[in-house]
């Protein structure tokens, strides 16, 4: 995929994204536009991972800690090829998998998430068991910034770099908000990068929306031999819809008929730029 | 020997459950590499030492850190390993119960949590140590076995099977060393209660630590008052062994139960659930920690304190056959 492709799809999947949150009359919608441009590179540049054999024990892993922002998932796994975009028809209905959060029912998912603070620590026992068995393979987790006052994350910080677990990679969505308000309102991280360093990670900061710099942190760790790996995605809530960029409504807000409309033309516009 | 027969002073004396549980698991882990234990500063307690120095690599502390300790449980076992959890039943059970409810059991990630000095093995320490709901939430969580062994038989048996399992359990034991309750080469299977004395004027059902006394009322029933005592050690809460509880609705005597547990949501009231909503009529009791600020003391105090001894659940048996 070139450059100029892997931008498109950053707007394919927007497009998608807010298609079936438009459809579903649900989903999270700024912290899915956050994030998706993290989960096209993941998907079409980083990660190992193969549709037609999802459980090879040799994949990378990628476990989302931010479950609730399934919908950038969805989009990017059914892109993949991992199952067929139709199934999405179905989120969050009657008896479909495709619900507010991920599942093991669903191809290519590898944990059960959605309650926060739990993507870091399965992810330390994978990469324990990594290390053990010699194997090659990363293990990725994406995390909310709004996820980062739960205790267990620091616990798995700890125990993360304790184990010298340098195949671990840690994104931060830093999207800089939550439901409540700022994250600096609800609970300050301030100073995040010398909090992780002092706990024994090491540490760097891209644009979350620039997919080159993502492909280039991404594809270049360990960042220091022995330590994990935390990249600070900076990036903005709602990104790519003029009227969603920071506005906190649209942490779970679902566009009406005229809002969807004018998000896809602006998309179309964003397209017709690249 | 024959369980029916014997008398106490010539009951083999064991060790503690929690000990026979290191000890079985350390000769698995010596030819089974993907076995890891996981531990959160309980190695000591856990009589995990000795393991620790002959598996280093098979060994893995994450600090006082229960969520981690559960988490990180998922993760390795997501990952191929057998994965053994082990803390205090009070906060494996309770610190890291949404680590267990979504990352072990809901995703499927098939852990052994192993809860040590469980019930009020820690009597004297006071609540924080105590572990009274852990039959309770655990059983209203889905894909979750339940186990807590009554002696050593029962626990070697439950770790090996544990092993084998591809699905998530818990294994609950404690720290006082227990006598045999179980004959030469009885079988034993996840779900299906053991039957340690034969008897048709009542039942007492109990599991883990509390079988023990329970056995020791059915031999006073009978020296006392002739009454002929069936004693259950049901070590598996879930799946309970409703084929088995058919069978005493059948009968229809009294039916006793007896847990280390608080009696809210526990062994007595999985029984209860199941019997009446099969339209048993048997005359039932139900012997545990009530819901009320525990008495302190040590955990034989505390058991002498609520019943859960022999002289207990022999004037409850009376109580019943009036």
């Amino acid at each position: 995929m070139t450059d100029k492709e892997l931008k498109l799809k950053s707007v394919f999947l927007r497009k998608n994204l807010l298609k079936y949150i438009y459809k579903a009359k649900a989903g999270h919608t700024g912290g899915s536009l956050s994030c998706v441009d993290i989960l096209n590179v993941l998907y079409n540049r980083v990660l190992n991972v193969d549709p037609s054999n999802f459980k090879n024990p040799n994949r990378d892993r990628y476990i989302q800690s931010k479950g609730h922002c399934v919908e950038a998932l969805f989009v990017t796994l059914s892109d993949r090829g991992f199952f067929p975009e139709s199934d999405l028809e179905t989120l969050c209905q009657y008896q479909s998998h495709y619900i507010g959060h991920p599942t093991k029912k669903v191809n290519g998912v590898e944990q059960n998430t959605g309650a926060l603070g739990h993507g870091l620590p399965i992810c330390v026992g994978e990469a324990i068991a990594a290390k053990l068995d010699k194997k090659e393979h990363r293990i990725f987790t994406l995390l909310g910034d709004g996820e980062l006052p739960e205790g267990s994350n620091w616990e798995a910080f700890l125990s993360a770099s304790h184990y010298k677990l340098d195949n671990l990679y840690a994104i931060l969505d830093n999207n800089k908000q939550q439901i409540t308000g700022s994250n600096q309102e609800v609970m300050n991280t301030d100073s995040l990068r010398d909090k992780l360093e002092a706990f024994g990670w090491s540490v760097r900061e891209v644009d979350g929306h620039n997919l080159a710099d993502l492909d280039e942190a991404l594809n270049n760790g360990p960042f220091e031999a022995g330590k994990p790996n935390f990249i600070i995605a900076h990036t903005i809530k709602g990104k790519g819809i003029s009227y969603m960029e920071r506005v906190l409504k649209w942490h779970h807000g679902v566009p009406s008929p005229e809002q969807y409309d004018l998000a896809l033309s602006e998309l179309d516009a964003t397209e017709a730029l690249i | 020997m024959e369980l029916d027969k014997i008398v106490e002073k010539d009951l083999k004396m064991g060790s503690a459950n929690q000990e026979i549980f290191a000890k079985t698991l350390e000769s698995l882990a010596a030819t089974d590499k993907s076995i890891i234990v996981v531990t959160s500063d309980s190695r000591g307690s856990g009589k995990l030492v000795p393991f620790g120095q002959k598996f280093p690599e098979q060994i893995v502390e994450v600090g006082i850190a229960e969520q981690n300790l559960v988490g990180v449980a998922a993760g390795l076992a997501s990952a191929g390993k057998k994965s053994f959890a082990i803390s205090p039943a009070c906060f494996l059970t309770a610190r890291a119960l949404e680590q267990i409810k979504n990352d072990v059991a809901y995703s499927d990630n098939p852990v052994k949590l192993v809860g040590i000095s469980a019930g009020v093995s820690y009597g004297a320490l006071g609540t924080t140590h105590h572990s009274l709901h852990d039959f309770a939430v655990l059983r209203a969580i889905n894909n979750m076995i339940i186990v807590a062994p009554a002696d050593n038989f029962e626990t070697e048996q439950a770790v090996l099977l544990a092993a084998k399992l591809e699905q998530p359990i818990y294994l609950r034991f404690g720290k006082k060393p227990m006598p045999f309750l179980s004959e030469e080469n009885q079988e034993f299977e996840f779900g299906k209660g053991r039957i340690i004395r034969k008897g048709n004027n009542l039942t007492i059902i109990a599991n883990g630590e509390t079988v023990y006394p329970a056995w020791q009322a059915a031999k006073a029933l009978e020296e006392k008052h002739g009454v002929s005592a069936k004693v259950i050690s049901m070590h598996t809460i879930k799946p309970l062994d409703t084929a088995l509880l058919d069978e005493l609705a059948a009968e229809g005597k009294p039916i006793i139960t007896v847990e280390e547990q608080m009696v809210n949501g526990g062994l007595g009231e999985a029984c209860a659930s199941y019997l009446f909503q099969k339209g048993a009529r048997n005359r039932f009791h139900i012997i545990g920690i009530p819901d009320e600020y525990t008495v302190t003391g040590s955990q034989g105090e505390i058991f002498n304190h609520y019943g859960i001894s022999r002289d207990g659940i022999l004037a409850q048996a009376e109580t019943l056959l009036k």
